[in-house]
């Protein structure tokens, strides 16, 4: 079953999601509709849980079938994840099925490594980077209320500032 | 969504000019749309997208006071207004070197013959008074293609012989 997509400016994008602590039946039947959802998609990559007006703290992200990635874990369900190391950044221009029709340029670590469980409710570990590791944070951001249009840098003048001269002690 | 201008106000920069301008649109009734508003040298330069139900006699009465006390030049044109397409750029070009005359104007040439629409386009030099150094970072739609961008790109490195670093790259947008 498709289900609704919240779109901004709707104030409960801005909620926070709580955890997941029952893994049932239920949940899995979520997860299906949650993943025919995103797989109905413009990118069709990743979609949160929000942004379908569930507020707990589940994403699902594939960026498999996008032609240019080669380093990918393929079909994830995240729930409960938890970012714990960031490494490197880049920018890169984000579109999301929560805002529609704009897009812009977004900073995000180029490696992460991330917690999370799955539908049974084991804990997993990965090692993510490029597409994947954008992918991921794009969806949790979601999870604490969070739209890339929070994260947008000025094209002008981000990646350049000028490094503070620290006077002499 | 009819009625659209297009309004540019230029001056020397001083602070306050953006809530001046925006505030006497907004008491006479008129909507903005996109808008760039950028310092350029000592000057302020506004750009933006007005939406009214005025017309062109009008909205001027309603600028030119605000204008005129912050030393701004006006321009208005009537425009086709439409808020929703926004073409995404594919490509990033990044020119930099020695600051002489004519390198916008060399490479955007041939980049044009070779079917760059360029969206947006940034320049700007560094460096000292004695050897200054030009910088423009161009994003755009290569409408023919990346190949015909790189074969461009390929001839103007051997027209400038090494003087100027071109770089071109393909821009994605990420639909998440």
């Amino acid at each position: 079953m498709m289900l609704e997509i919240l779109t901004y400016p709707d104030p409960r994008l801005k909620e926070p999601s709580t955890t997941v602590e029952t893994f049932d039946e239920e949940l899995r039947n979520f997860l299906s509709n949650l993943e025919e959802t995103m797989r109905a998609g413009p990118g069709g990559v990743g979609i949160a849980a929000p942004q379908v007006g569930r507020f707990q703290r589940i994403a699902i992200v594939d960026v498999s079938s996008h032609k240019k990635v080669t380093k990918h874990h393929g079909r994830l369900v995240l729930i409960n994840p938890e970012i714990t190391d960031w490494d490197g950044f880049e920018i890169a221009r984000e579109g999301c099925m929560s805002v529609p029709d704009y897009t812009g340029n977004v900073i995000r670590a180029t490696h992460i490594k991330l917690t999370a469980q799955n539908e049974n409710a084991e804990i997993k570990y990965f090692e993510m980077e490029g597409y994947e590791a954008r992918a991921v944070q794009h969806e949790l951001d979601h999870l604490d209320g969070l739209l890339f249009l929070d994260r947008l840098v000025s094209r002008r003048h981000d990646l350049f500032q000028r490094k503070t001269h620290q006077k002499k002690k | 969504m009819k009625n659209w201008f297009m309004l540019a106000l230029v001056g020397q920069d001083r602070v306050g000019i953006v809530a001046q301008i925006t505030d006497a649109l907004y008491r006479g009734g008129c909507n903005l749309g996109e808008a760039s508003m950028l310092r350029l040298g000592t000057s302020f330069t506004m750009m933006m997208m007005v939406n009214t139900q005025l017309d062109e006699n009008t909205l001027i009465s309603v600028i030119q006071p605000t204008a005129e006390k912050l030393g701004l030049h006006l321009h208005l044109d009537q425009i086709e207004g439409e808020l929703h397409p926004h073409p995404e750029p594919d490509v990033k070009i990044v020119v930099h070197g020695a600051d002489r005359a004519g390198i916008v104007a060399q490479v955007t040439g041939e980049l044009a013959n070779a079917g760059l629409n360029i969206l947006d386009l940034e320049t700007g030099v560094g460096g000292s008074d004695k050897k200054p150094f030009y910088f423009m970072q161009i994003e755009g739609n290569a409408t023919q293609g990346m190949e015909a961008l790189q074969l461009a790109l390929e001839k103007l490195k051997e027209t400038l012989q090494g003087n100027i670093d071109i770089n071109l790259s393909p821009l994605e947008t990420f639909d998440l």
